[in-house]
């Protein structure tokens, strides 16, 4: 982006105008993440930066809210994460195998009314979360699944397979054909032709997708607020509950581990997407 | 060439084209096949519960369940003068049932609900019902409390008959039914959801622009630098992306507390004095700027990967052609990403109308959208249909904003990351 030398005065300006802004609105988006960081190690109970920890003493710093979040009773966060793993992982397994096989009908140019089954399959991504969580209400209360897991995990199948679905007719736009045909040619039913040749062509996009509703799923509170009974609470929950009710430093040990998880998901998106477009041979 | 051109057979000695046609079908009911479970699930989980909140928000069968024989007698009325005796005797009948069934308390509020004072008149009769003799209800009943024979009451009792009712649409519009049938606007002091209606377009509307205004330069600053650094900058978009909604949230509690790092910052710039720290959340402000960093993202990154496709040729040769380069940007590139904006744009106001954790937590009383409102009656007042009603109508809203960018983008260009 360097200027060429010619560049006039006034356009130089301009351009490190430009530049201060950009500045700004990317300290502005990230900046907020990393005031949890230091506070989640305060060694007071306040949630301001004391005068010891401004001047980087190591007796203003400690693990004490880490250790409250494993061992305190106030907040049962050991429940919560059990719960959320395991609400998480079935959600994600249900949306991915759900979401891929129906990816892999629309894919196909055969496939009739494409336009409106499409919006209907994406429509709980545009819905508000709101309106989601009071129709999936209505229906777990009358099934009698309002306030069990199995309920809660069907509400997130629901609100996870959007992602799959778009991850994965994304990767089968981008799919060569002729390899399914060439394998049914050669003698193979079309069960073994997914298995393999579709699916570990498309694996990058389907384990994105497995990740986005897995984010979905284990971020999500609107829709468990209105289903969870007081064994399904969630990391979530116990969140929301906290940050009405009182805000302490414990919350934010847990969101500082929510961070770390999150960028942990996000190395792996990002290494699945690039290796995807290797693939599909749109690398840069 | 002849009229009669000779058909073409397949091997089998069936014409080509209905062989085409069945193998056509065949496809076609194969590829559906993949869809129906997923299709299936959603209808049943997701799509008719919406359905059921039609349903729901207009379904009035309560009342005329709890109150049959009342309203049979009252077919008669005409709703001018009190009604006769024979439907105080049916009311008196029908009551008597729900005092004994313990299902009273329901009918008070569903009353209560039609015109304020009905919960205390009808607990009241409730005691002195005991008592009754037998014959002449009228005068017992009217004996009770003053509002028994004010015939206001009893007109109120008349309009729950129907067993469909659009009172909780009006209800959401601060309108309401009277006497004579006509709607009419309730009292100025209790016109709390058109507020919260134009609140939240308002925010909704807001939050869209502030997010273009920041997110239009990084998109360009991502689409033109080199690989190598554009994808380190990236990560501060998708960070934020993919970490928790709630986590966010409460790093903007943390920072904008009174006691916060953005009001000291303000004190030590001198911005504002040490005593008069101004409140920047559970308001307006704290909704706004929180909305604001959480919907970046999802402008940024339709808008970048528009501008990605633009080939940077194009500018030089806006600029080689004589344009400055303000006239390059205006004629040339800012055209060519209107799809990109078009996108971000609608996207972010889709998701910024129904939002609800973010202003639950720091928005206050001022800065509550129509979503918590929602919320607020599916939990607290338990009146689930006029929940149902208010969310129907933002439902509404948002479909047609849906089928707007549906009509401009096409839903199978949504990409993600």
């Amino acid at each position: 982006m360097a200027l060429p030398k010619y560049t006039e005065t006034r356009y130089r300006i301009w351009h490190y105008f430009y530049l201060f802004i950009c500045t700004c609105v990317f300290f502005f988006l990230i900046a907020p993440l990393f005031v949890i960081f230091p506070l989640s190690f305060n060694a007071e109970e306040f949630l301001v930066f004391s005068d010891g920890m401004k001047r980087l003493d190591p007796d203003a710093f400690s693990l004490r809210w880490y250790k409250d979040m494993i061992y305190g009773t106030k907040n049962p966060w050991g429940l919560a994460t059990k719960n959320s793993f395991i609400i998480a992982t079935f959600a994600t397994i249900g949306s991915v195998i759900l979401g891929t096989v129906a990816a892999l009908g629309l894919s196909s140019r055969h496939m009739p009314y494409k336009g409106i089954i499409m919006a209907t399959l994406i429509s709980p991504m545009i819905v508000p979360l709101i309106i989601s969580g009071v129709a999936i209400f209505f229906f777990m209360a009358k099934a009698g699944l309002a306030a069990t897991h199995t309920g809660i995990i069907l509400a997130h199948i629901v609100l996870g397979t959007p992602f799959v679905v778009i991850t994965v007719t994304a990767t089968l736009s981008g799919f060569d054909h002729s390899v399914t045909r060439a394998a049914s040619s050669l003698g193979s039913d079309p069960v073994n032709t997914f298995m393999k040749i579709t699916l570990p062509l498309i694996l990058p996009g389907v384990i994105s997708g497995g990740l986005f509703a897995f984010v979905t799923s284990f971020d999500e509170v609107v829709v468990v607020l209105f289903l969870a009974g007081l064994e399904n609470t969630t990391i979530p929950i116990q969140m929301w509950t906290g940050l009405r009710e009182q805000l302490s430093p414990t919350i934010l040990a847990v969101a500082t581990c929510l961070i770390v998880l999150s960028t942990l998901i996000l190395v792996t998106a990002e290494l699945l997407r690039r290796r995807s477009e290797r693939i599909r041979g749109i690398s840069r | 060439m002849s009229s009669e051109t000779k058909q073409i057979l397949t091997t089998d000695g069936i014409p080509l084209e209905v062989s085409l046609k069945k193998a056509e079908k065949k496809n076609k009911i194969k590829a559906f096949l993949l869809v129906a479970p997923l299709l299936l699930f959603l209808i049943i989980t997701y799509i008719f519960p919406i359905g059921e909140m039609l349903f729901r928000s207009v379904d009035d069968r309560m009342v005329t369940n709890m109150l049959p024989k009342t309203f049979k007698a009252m077919e008669k009325w005409d709703g001018k003068e009190l009604p006769s005796e024979e439907v105080f005797e049916a009311f008196y009948l029908d009551y008597k049932f729900l005092v004994e069934e313990k299902t009273f308390g329901k009918l008070a509020t569903q009353l209560n609900y039609e015109k304020n004072g009905f919960k205390s008149i009808l607990k009241k009769l409730q005691r002195k019902m005991k008592k009754f003799e037998q014959g002449n209800y009228k005068e017992q009943i009217m004996n009770v409390h003053k509002r028994w024979a004010n015939v206001e009451y009893w007109r109120a009792i008349k309009r729950r008959a129907p067993d469909i009712t659009y009172s909780k649409y009006l209800k959401a519009m601060d309108m309401y039914e009277n006497e004579d049938g006509k709607i009419s606007q309730v009292s100025e002091d209790r016109r709390v959801h058109r507020i919260l209606w134009l609140r939240t377009l308002e925010i909704a509307f807001f939050v869209t622009i502030l997010c273009f205004l920041m997110a239009y330069p990084i998109a360009h600053l991502l689409a033109t630098l080199p690989m190598k650094y554009s994808n380190l900058l990236m990560i501060c978009v998708l960070l934020p992306f993919w970490t928790s909604l709630l986590v966010r949230t409460a790093s903007w509690m943390i920072l904008l507390q009174q006691q916060g790092i953005v009001n000291d910052f303000f004190v030590w710039i001198g911005l504002v004095g040490e005593e008069n720290r101004p409140e920047m959340m559970y308001n307006k402000t704290g909704t706004y700027v929180a909305m604001t960093q959480i919907l970046l993202p999802f402008m940024v990154l339709p808008l970048y990967s528009v501008m990605k496709t633009i080939s940077p040729s194009l500018m030089r040769a806006g600029k080689s052609l004589g344009g400055t380069p303000f006239v390059a940007f205006w004629k040339v590139y800012f055209p060519l990403t209107i799809p990109g904006i078009g996108a971000g744009c609608l996207l972010v106001f889709i998701l910024a109308i129904g939002y609800y954790i973010t202003p639950a937590l720091v928005g206050g009383a001022s800065g509550t959208l129509i979503s918590n409102q929602i919320a607020f009656h599916m939990k607290s007042t338990l009146d689930w249909s006029f929940a149902s009603a208010m969310g129907l109508m933002l439902l509404t809203g948002v479909l047609v904003i849906y089928w707007i960018y549906n009509k401009l983008v096409g839903v199978d260009n949504i990409k993600l990351g």
